[in-house]
């Protein structure tokens, strides 16, 4: 009976296919908005969660800033080596430089972000070896120009199916030999993390910066001890070496890797309510739609409905047929919207450098609230139809 | 044993409308017919026919008296059971027809035995017998629209025929035919009559009248006379 009901309403919605389609828009960009938002949201998460595992858990990034007495005032390696042997829980402080250079090698050239650290540095970074090996105690030491290449890097110069280890190439004026390649990172922070070479700390002040200075250090702690306290030892370190005094501001910022990925799920998590709220009246509008169309069809079909009361249909089974009617219009309509959803999510993610995350829950989730808004908007002329008069039914014209 | 006849009126009657607008379509019927009957109703305009055929047809109630349908009180029964007793003993055919629209006359034929829950394959072999038995075989996949009137009518009166009904009811079934059309009708519905099945059928029609073993005149209300039919075999028992 169920299934000859769901064949019956495919068979009207084909006969008025354009009325269909028009009727169910509103539940197509609903569902697809809302599906394609979390979608999205999702992916945004995972971005910035595999950044933030990139830069370690129980981490600390550490970088000067401007402040109003004036300049930047950078660190260096003795604020570093301080935190390190001063401060309780704290296992490892690593300081990094960035600079930019061109890549050459056999003819072809790259240009590319040249990143100056330690062994330590790369670990408190999750960044692993795929081929070649890491940086020697002496290759750190002495500022050896030696490096380890991105993917991307690798990929741009080097033939394909070659391995590049071995081989010695040039970064802008400087010469050096490439000892490995780096794992796949992928998009973070709005950089290609593939498309980078990693040379020795020091080689990368003397031979680009032409100073001491770090730009930024990793503080990476033990995870038994409290964020906060570690924060705060931290913090109080810094001022006392940087000569603060008790109300000046600090000129630096301590980030909590922990706290940037709670501050972006925040976001997310308004951006995807705020998308939830359009899309629901977005969803209203449609059902009123479908309410509005079932009632027309409720009215075309009166003399139907009168033949199938006259044979013995109970008021109940002809409300079925219309509800049914409408759950399967609002259905397809979801249907519809997840399949778009699914389009423009995939599409949306690789425009916006973002993992495309499927999310099987969601999805279910939108396509039930679909199908219910068929029950609660089609309730009503189902019922409307379930009442006719038999005889009245049958003289409609 | 002595069967209790098919269906009995007593005293039916009807008002619509309340007050001063209130109108008696119904003035007291009393009528008794019996299985195997081919009754019809005729009557001018608006002398109670359709009003009394809605009521036997279980689809109007009368506002007084009593109707037994296999000694059924159908007057004390709600919406749904007389749905559950159309469905189950009545068969109906109309003036218009009635069928479903771009629906092949095979469908439009099952469509009672959909109600009735009945797997495809039975509905579809029920269907086509009901189909042979008004000669509409080759024309099961077709739509109504395809057909001539006298067609429709005959897949109407195989969809009344296909649950095996007690009773076929025929509201002017020959209404919208013409003379030639009209008297196959009429053989088809004498003939199913003469295979059991009890037929009660309004008409204005002497001529369609005639085929009939009974016939009930109407007049303001009421019944008038009862004469049995030129053509039909008269057994038909009326009150006296």
């Amino acid at each position: 009976m169920l299934g000859t009901t769901i064949l019956l309403s495919l068979r009207e919605i084909r006969r008025h296919i354009l009325r269909s389609i028009l009727t169910t828009l509103g539940i197509i960009i609903g569902v697809a908005a809302v599906v394609t938002m979390v979608t999205l949201g999702n992916g945004v998460t995972a971005s910035v969660q595999e950044d933030i595992s990139a830069l370690g858990a129980s981490n600390f990034i550490v970088f000067p800033v401007r402040t109003t007495r004036g300049a930047i005032r950078p660190f260096d390696d003795a604020d570093v080596r301080a935190v390190e042997q001063q401060i309780a829980g704290v296992k490892i402080a690593a300081g990094g430089v960035g600079a930019s250079a061109t890549a050459f090698y056999n003819g072809q050239d790259w240009d590319t972000r040249i990143e100056g650290g330690t062994n330590p540095l790369l670990e408190a970074q999750t960044i692993k070896i795929k081929e070649g090996r890491p940086f020697t105690r002496d290759e750190e030491e002495a500022g050896k120009n030696v490096c380890l290449l991105g993917l991307k890097v690798r990929d741009e110069i080097f033939p394909r199916g070659t391995s590049p280890v071995g081989a010695r190439m040039r970064l802008g004026g400087v010469s050096c030999q490439v000892i490995g390649v780096m794992e796949e990172r992928g998009q973070g922070g709005g950089q290609d993390d593939d498309d980078v070479v990693y040379m020795p700390l020091k080689t990368v002040q003397r031979r680009f910066r032409g100073n001491d200075n770090l730009d930024y250090f990793v503080v990476k702690y033990d995870a038994a001890y409290a964020a906060t306290t570690i924060q705060d030892a931290l913090v109080d370190l810094l001022r006392e070496r940087r000569l603060l005094q008790g109300t000046e501001p600090n000129d630096f910022n301590v980030i909590d890797t922990a706290q940037i990925n709670q501050a972006l799920s925040a976001v997310t998590g308004a951006l995807t309510a705020m998308v939830a709220i359009i899309a629901s009246i977005s969803l209203l509008v449609g059902g009123i739609g479908i309410m509005n169309i079932m009632l027309v069809s409720v009215t075309e079909r009166t003399r139907e409905i009168g033949i199938r009361l006259a044979i013995g249909a109970l008021a109940r089974e002809v409300r079925l047929q219309f509800l049914t009617e409408a759950v399967v219009l609002c259905a397809l309509g979801g249907l519809v919207g997840i399949a778009l959803a699914f389009g423009a999510s995939f599409g949306l993610a690789a425009v916006i450098e973002v993992p495309f995350v499927f999310d099987p829950v969601i999805n279910i989730v939108s396509f039930v609230f679909a199908a219910s808004m068929g029950i609660v908007f089609g309730y009503y002329p189902a019922h409307r139809a379930s009442r006719l008069d038999p005889i009245d039914a049958l003289r409609h014209e | 044993m002595t069967a209790a006849p098919l269906i009995e009126l007593e005293g039916i009657t009807k008002t619509f409308g309340n007050g001063a607008a209130a109108f008696q379509a119904l003035k007291g019927i009393d009528l008794t017919i019996d299985r195997g009957e081919f009754v019809a109703i005729m009557g001018p305009s608006g002398s109670g026919k359709s009003t009394t055929m809605n009521i036997l047809g279980c689809l109007d109630v009368p506002t007084g008296g009593v109707f037994r349908f296999r000694g059924v009180e159908v007057q004390k029964l709600d919406r749904d059971q007389r749905s559950l007793l159309r469905r189950r003993y009545l068969g109906f055919v109309f003036q218009g027809f009635n069928l479903l629209a771009r629906t092949t006359a095979l469908e439009n034929v099952e469509l009672p035995l959909v109600y009735r829950g009945e797997k495809k394959h039975e509905r579809r072999a029920a269907a086509m017998r009901a189909l042979d038995q008004v000669g509409l075989v080759p024309w099961a996949s077709h739509t109504p629209a395809e057909l001539s009137g006298g067609q429709q009518q005959r897949v109407a009166i195989a969809r009344a025929l296909v649950t095996e009904p007690d009773v076929l009811l025929a509201d002017e079934p020959t209404g919208n035919l013409d003379s030639e059309r009209s008297v196959e009708i009429m053989e088809l519905l004498q003939r199913l009559n003469g295979e059991g099945i009890t037929v009660l059928m309004v008409t204005h029609e002497e001529e369609m009248a005639s085929y009939a073993k009974t016939i009930v005149r109407f007049r303001d209300g009421l019944v008038d006379r009862v004469d049995h039919g030129a053509r039909g075999r008269a057994d038909a028992r009326a009150p006296a």
